[in-house]
């Protein structure tokens, strides 16, 4: 036998309590949804997991009147310690059933579970801690003494880092003295379902956290809700460019983490075996499925081969398979629809004249699955070296000098991340400073943190997620100005659409924010 | 002992050039009497093009300049115009018919917003960035950095106080400026493009347009080069319109303001114009 | 380069060829003589090391998960490449005695556990060893033990090149199969690479026997005193060029020994130079590799960075002591079903 034919070593499922069916989380209970309920799949399988609720419009309306309800009467009245005191228990309790989470999380996205165990679930509770801590230090947050949070949050998650992206919106929301309102993606609800569970460990009161699971059309209504203060979108370009013209004119203010590009750069100075290691995460990792993936590799030329074929030999070694089993390093694509989106543009690839090298692997006959692809011979101009694929395919393009690395880094309408790889600490420095990118990895790739600010330039979104600008983008600074004489009076326009600005507001001063509408949006949910 | 005066003919300024619109169009700028002053360019669209072309090639200059050096630049514009202050003063005194203390003041007022965004040059960026203390052999620092070309709609009430308010801001932090000036008092705007050509600010990092805002500000909204628009001046246009354009490629949108207070200073109008910018890099001793 | 020049310890070799031809190789690969300059550019020429993206590669390796046959045929080879070592100051021929019972016979329970590679001990404890041995002494790649001698005034290497020859010479003509020498660390540490290259060159020589066959050479680096990734991957390329067959991390006198980042660095070089040059070196972490667990890591990492055919005493090896009792304690809980304990295994 083969030592590398490891057995399969499962995660067992019996870690699970799962229900055969998941309403909707209103007002701290579950409840009926009023649409069509749809069942929620294992990609790796195909099997059923559960059937999920869908909210419609009237279930928004009591979603949002309840998280309307709760800041009135309890949130935004209770204290900065008392709020962190909740998101600290949150904290612990998804430790305390972190690998129930894991093992949920892999089930229902089909990514591997030494990812949900080892990277989603620890930093869902790491982001919980981190914004616990801030609750009651916002005046520290740099938007001056006092400042005041937004309201209802309405919050739209994607499918590739379920748990994780519902902590990135929930952790700092709820810091800041927000209510939220947040929907799932449609192919995985599974972990937000668990973790209202959760919620009702912690005690939150009821209203607080809202969770709405349904397709696009509910997350559409949700954002759309004249009850909204906020919106934090994380997905797709087309998506969020939608959002912005919805709510264009309105008071709503958003945070928008979107589609990305990102060029991964090695030098031929780079310490070769990490940059390896680094190219497989950055576009592998979560089988591509990462906004902030290093989707185009741009090698240089004179490296260009060598790099290629120790990419190969290294490909070679990765294991696709069951997300369960604790060697898989590549998971389940997460949806037939994803997979079918991923094939019709790596075909597009070929057509263009590319090549294709996909790894030599076994493909499971049920489930989504599509193998570690290279294309080389990729031109700019080619659809794969210009599209989001979001999936574990990668393009090889070379570069020649510096110079020519960041114009053909920056040459996209993109700005998410990049990555830079050499043993050169002054190009390093130059070369970050010169990408058009909002989250730069230097000899590393996909690194998060809760401390660490991540968002885009252009059109990967704007706002910021992590740290202290993250709390900023939940935050307005205080309704009454410094005296006019000091800093010429003025409210902070320029605060009011750009979440990233709101971190070092401390210098400027404000008008009361018009609280008509939202007196509106209150009385309409009380109605309900 | 009347002389008879030279009048100023006032063209736009692209690229640190002073070119008449490439429509050939003007409009007549009138005094608050009513009485003929000028006839201003009326910018086009493809004025407004030429501007983004312009500003879009200055950026990697102006952003590229040390945070000093740009200080130093904004200051020495506060410089010249304060030994212009006369010129300026008559000119509002015209245009917004009010009194010449009162002109005089708002020159004032508006040689002192550069001096004060001056400052801020080589400031911002410690107030807005920070260290993260990411838990990992990590070296991680956020950064604002300049988000590329601003277009800006400035205060249509005002002659030079909301044209500095709007401009200053923006070119802080390395962003170059296509701005729409004032449409009933364009007149300082074009006389500040006048002290900008002679204080050491790069061609192209500001752009002066004038003429209709109606006109113009659609077109710049949409625009895919440019980054951000600054709508402050756009309160009696259809700047929901705008905005929307604006999303089309995820443009940054500063809303409209009204009344004297607009684009007054803050911080926050340097960092609305920024990108945080996070980067990570491993340490180890091994 | 090809096959035909790779130098299987105690293979018998083409009587004087061994030598000859790693000089050549070197040369080859260096495109000049090995002194302090050409050595310096070559070794300086290598890809940096980056040290956090090389441990997050090591701790990821080590999260595979290793479950029934796989882990029992991990614990039997775990097993078969352990150079079972005694290095003390207190050794005696009783120490050495017992050391080879164990090592023959590790379970004394259970005959179907394998033999280990190799004892391991000070070149005087040789003839000792050997006797010990008796008819088990030969081949590991045969199922036999060899016997492996630290030489080169080990641990520190502090004296002169003669005395450290003299101390190889009379550890092979005492009948060891292997020579475990130390690098002098100062003169690498100063940049004197050619000093370096020249006494490896000089004591593979001198590993040479009167028959025309050769005592497996391996290059101990001590990577806790070079400290750095970037030392210990020149150190390991500046080795394999002078001849070394092996290359080891550490003497198990200064922490740390043996990593797992260390060792699978050093596994990239041998990766490395068998693709530039056809030539396969083998690798032996030792010291500090006391669980199972561990060394299962360490099975892992070569697998997916060399390939299993590493795993073969001529090219991979354990240099341990305690490590042994673990894994039969482990082997003792598959077969029975139970927890064992210290008491159930010997000691030596």
């Amino acid at each position: 036998m083969s030592f590398l034919d490891y057995a399969p070593a499962p995660e067992s499922r019996a870690i699970l309590s799962l229900r055969d069916s998941y309403g909707l989380f209103i007002d701290g209970e579950f409840v009926d949804g009023r649409g069509t309920p749809f069942q929620t799949i294992s990609p790796s399988s195909e099997e059923r997991i559960a059937m999920i609720a869908n909210a419609n419009e009237a279930d928004i309306d009591d979603a949002v009147a309840a998280a309307r309800r709760a800041y009135d009467r309890v949130w935004s009245k209770m204290s900065g310690r008392d709020r962190g005191k909740y998101l600290f228990r949150i904290a612990r309790l998804v430790q305390e059933r972190a690998r129930e989470l894991a093992v949920a999380e892999s089930l229902d996205n089909g990514k591997p579970i030494k990812e949900s165990r080892d990277v989603d679930v620890p930093l869902v509770a790491a982001w919980f801690f981190y914004y616990a801590g801030w609750a009651d230090k916002l005046d520290h947050a740099g938007l001056g003494a006092d400042p005041r949070s937004l309201g209802v949050a309405a919050q739209v998650i994607p499918w590739n880092f379920p748990l994780l992206m519902l902590a990135w919106k929930i952790a700092p929301a709820l810091a800041a003295g927000n209510t939220v309102v947040l929907k799932p993606a449609e192919t995985t609800p599974l972990t937000a379902l668990i973790f209202a569970e959760i919620l009702q460990q912690a005690d939150l009161p009821a209203g607080v956290v809202n969770i709405v699971t349904g397709a696009g059309d509910t997350g559409a209504a949700l954002v759309a809700h004249e009850g909204v203060d906020k919106v934090a979108f994380t997905g797709s370009t087309a998506v969020g460019r939608a959002i912005a013209k919805q709510i264009a004119g309105t008071d709503k203010r958003a945070t928008l983490e979107l589609g990305g590009k990102a060029a991964n750069i090695v030098f031929d100075d780079a310490p070769i075996d990490q940059a390896i290691e680094g190219i497989v995460n950055g576009i592998f990792f979560n089988q591509g499925h990462v906004c902030c993936a290093g989707s185009r590799l741009l090698v240089q030329e004179n490296i260009h081969d060598e790099v290629v074929e120790r990419l190969k030999t290294r490909l070679s070694t990765l294991r696709l398979g069951d997300p369960l089993d604790k060697n898989t390093d590549i998971g389940a694509i997460n949806s037939r629809e994803q997979l079918d989106r991923i094939r019709a543009l790596s075909d597009a690839g070929v057509e263009e004249g590319a090549e294709r090298w996909s790894v030599p692997c076994e493909i499971p006959e049920n489930g989504f699955w599509y193998a570690p692809t290279i294309f080389t011979n990729v031109q700019t101009s080619s659809r794969i070296a210009r599209e989001e694929i979001f999936g574990p395919v990668l393009s090889v393009l070379t570069f020649r000098t510096p110079q020519e690395a960041i114009a053909k880094a920056n040459n996209t309408p993109y700005g998410l991340s990049a990555g830079i790889w050499t043993d050169k600490g002054s190009r390093i420095l130059a070369v970050a400073d010169q990408l058009r990118a909002g989250v730069i990895w230097a000899n590393t790739f996909n690194r998060f943190d809760p401390s660490s600010p991540f968002g885009g330039y252009k059109e990967s979104g704007y706002g910021r997620e992590g740290g202290r600008h993250g709390l900023a983008a939940y935050l307005s600074p205080a309704p009454i100005g410094r005296s006019a004489a000091q800093v010429t009076a003025g409210r902070s326009g320029a605060q009011r659409r750009i979440e990233g600005a709101d971190a070092s507001a401390e210098a400027s001063a404000s008008k009361p924010k018009p609280r008509a509408r939202r007196a509106g949006a209150a009385k309409k949910g009380a109605a309900k | 002992m009347s002389r008879l005066a030279v009048p100023k003919t006032y063209k736009l300024y692209i690229g640190g050039a002073f070119p008449r619109s490439e429509s050939g169009r003007t409009y007549e700028v009138v005094a608050a009497d009513g009485r003929f002053l000028a006839n201003a360019a009326k910018a086009s669209r493809k004025d407004a093009r030429d501007a983004v072309v312009a500003a879009r090639g200055a950026v990697a200059g102006w952003a590229g300049a040390t945070a000093y050096n740009r200080g130093q630049v904004l200051y020495r514009i506060a410089e010249v115009l304060e030994g212009r202050r006369a010129q300026f003063a008559a000119e509002i005194e015209e245009v917004e018919g009010v009194s010449r203390a009162v002109a005089a003041a708002q020159v004032d007022e508006a040689i002192d917003r550069w001096v004060w965004y001056a400052g801020w040059a080589d400031k911002f960026a410690q107030v807005a960035g920070n260290a993260n203390p990411v838990a990992g052999p990590y070296f991680n620092i956020s950064v604002p950095e300049p988000s590329g070309v601003i277009a800006v709609i400035a205060p249509q009430d005002s002659s030079l106080v909301g044209f500095v308010s709007a401009l200053a801001p923006a070119l802080v932090a390395g962003n170059s400026v296509v701005i729409v000036a004032s449409e009933r008092f364009p007149l300082s705007s074009i006389s500040l493009a006048e002290v900008l050509a002679t204080s050491d600010v790069p061609k192209g990092v500001v752009n002066v347009l004038t003429g209709s805002p109606a006109e113009i500000a659609p077109w710049l909204a949409s625009h895919a080069d440019v980054n951000a628009i600054d709508l402050v001046g756009a309160g009696g246009l259809d700047w929901v319109s705008l905005e929307i354009d604006a999303a089309d490629t995820l443009k940054r949108v500063l809303r409209p303001e009204n009344g004297p207070d607009a684009a007054a200073p803050a911080l926050g109008r340097i960092t609305a114009f920024t990108e945080t910018k996070t980067v990570w890099h491993t340490k180890s001793l091994r | 380069m090809n096959e035909s020049q790779v130098t299987p310890m105690s293979a018998p070799v083409n009587p004087g060829t061994a030598l000859v031809t790693a000089r050549e190789r070197a040369l080859a690969v260096l495109g000049g003589e090995p002194d302090d300059q050409t050595l310096g550019r070559y070794l300086h020429g290598i890809p940096g090391v980056d040290a956090v993206g090389l441990e997050q590669r090591a701790a990821a390796l080590g999260t595979r998960s290793i479950k029934t046959t796989s882990k029992r045929w991990a614990l039997d080879k775990i097993i078969s490449l352990i150079d079972l070592t005694t290095l003390e100051g207190a050794d005696t021929p009783g120490k050495v005695r017992s050391l080879v019972a164990k090592a023959m016979n590790p379970d004394p329970a259970d005959p179907t556990v394998p033999r280990v590679a190799a004892v391991c001990v000070y070149g005087d404890m040789v003839p000792f060893a050997i006797e010990a041995l008796g008819a088990a002494h030969g081949d590991p790649d045969d199922g036999l033990i060899s016997v492996a001698a630290v030489a080169t005034a080990f641990p520190s290497g502090r004296s002169s090149l003669e005395i450290k020859l003299a101390d190889t010479a009379e550890a092979v003509a005492a009948g060891a199969d292997e020579i475990d020498m130390v690098i002098d660390r100062g003169a690498f540490l100063a940049g004197r690479y050619g000093e370096v290259f020249d006494q490896i060159a000089a004591v593979k020589e001198a590993c040479r026997r009167p028959d025309g066959t050769s005592a497996s050479l391996k290059v101990i680096l001590e990577t806790g005193e070079l400290v750095t990734y970037d030392n210990v991957r020149r150190a390991s390329w500046l080795a394999i060029l002078a001849g070394g067959d092996f290359i080891k991390t550490s003497t198990g006198k200064v922490a740390p020994a043996a990593t797992l980042p260390v060792t699978l660095l050093m596994l990239e070089v041998v990766r490395d130079w068998h693709r530039l040059t056809g030539h396969r070196v083998g690798v032996k972490p030792a010291g500090g590799i006391r669980s199972s667990k561990d060394a299962i890591k360490y099975l892992v990492t070569v697998a997916e960075t060399v390939g299993e055919e590493w795993l073969v005493p001529h090219l991979f090896r354990f240099g341990a002591s305690s490590l042994l009792n673990d894994v039969l304690l482990q082997r003792q809980k598959m077969t029975s079903g139970h927890y064992s304990g210290a008491d159930y295994v010997t000691i030596d």
